[in-house]
């Protein structure tokens, strides 16, 4: 069965309860998913282009931070926040937003300690944890290795 | 059809994101850095792998595939460099979209006006 965009919205407001939740996650869902499909594109083309599998996603992600950082700097990236929620805020444009707002907001204090630390307020956190993540993981392949 | 998977899986990651932040009190910067860890953990076990090689971009676009690259970087340098890899594999694999978010948040503090986040 296909179904339309607007026929499957208009199906899936009947099916879910009248909340601000419903509305919430259906906007989260068409704008993240939208810029998934971008990002399908951008790979796609790479690939294309004749990159590798890993080497397209790297170029995907560069892409979709450089677009999102350009967003943000002239304030549409937070007008598409405001609706999409968390359709904005878990892709990798998201994570480039939240550096790059506090980047440009945070300028005033200086380029040391304002730009340059409080660029990480949210990217920090991210990359502390990721990283400690990574490493817990990499030590539970590498020690079963030893007997 | 690598369009439509794309969209799809997403969706539903960021849709997921949205159910945490209306039915919970976890802020923007705690859900981004448990979708990471939670990518590290879905790759560690083997899950997310398979989901990205058919949803593409719908995989690796949403943090949670951040977190995944870090976790297929730990595992290829483990298995090159043993202990070592433990601490270069991550950082080494998300190094393009770190490096790529600080220069790009240094330049458009140039350019950008500090401005209403709405």
């Amino acid at each position: 069965m296909e179904l339309s965009s607007e026929e499957y919205g208009r199906r899936v407001r009947r099916a879910g309860p009248p909340s601000p939740l419903g509305r919430d996650c259906l906007w989260a869902f068409c704008i993240g998913g939208g810029i998934c499909v971008l990002g399908e594109a951008l790979r796609q083309a790479f690939l294309a282009a004749g990159a590798d599998k890993v080497t397209a996603g790297t170029l995907t992600s560069c892409t979709l931070i450089a677009l999102s950082a350009v967003l943000t700097a002239l304030g549409w990236y937070q007008k598409l926040a405001a609706k999409a929620g968390a359709g904005s805020l878990v892709p990798i444009t998201g994570f480039a937003n939240a550096v790059v707002s506090a980047a440009i907001e945070f300028r005033p204090e200086g380029r040391v300690t304002g730009t340059g630390a409080k660029m990480f307020t949210i990217a920090g956190p991210v990359i502390v944890y990721g990283t400690l993540a990574s490493a817990v993981y990499g030590l539970a392949l590498w020690l079963p290795g030893l007997l | 059809m690598n369009y439509l998977w794309a969209f799809l899986v997403g969706g539903a990651i960021c849709a997921a994101g949205q159910l945490l932040i209306d039915r919970t009190s976890l802020t923007p910067a705690r859900i981004l850095t448990g979708y990471v860890v939670a990518g590290v953990a879905l790759s560690a076990l083997g899950l997310y792998g398979p989901l990205a090689d058919f949803a593409g971009a719908g995989a690796s676009v949403p943090l949670l595939g951040f977190g995944h690259l870090l976790a297929q970087g730990v595992r290829q340098a483990v298995a090159e460099q043993g202990l070592l890899g433990c601490l270069t594999g991550g950082l080494q694999a998300g190094a393009a979209g770190i490096a790529a978010s600080l220069i790009c948040g240094v330049l458009a503090s140039f350019f950008g006006k500090s401005r209403d986040q709405n």
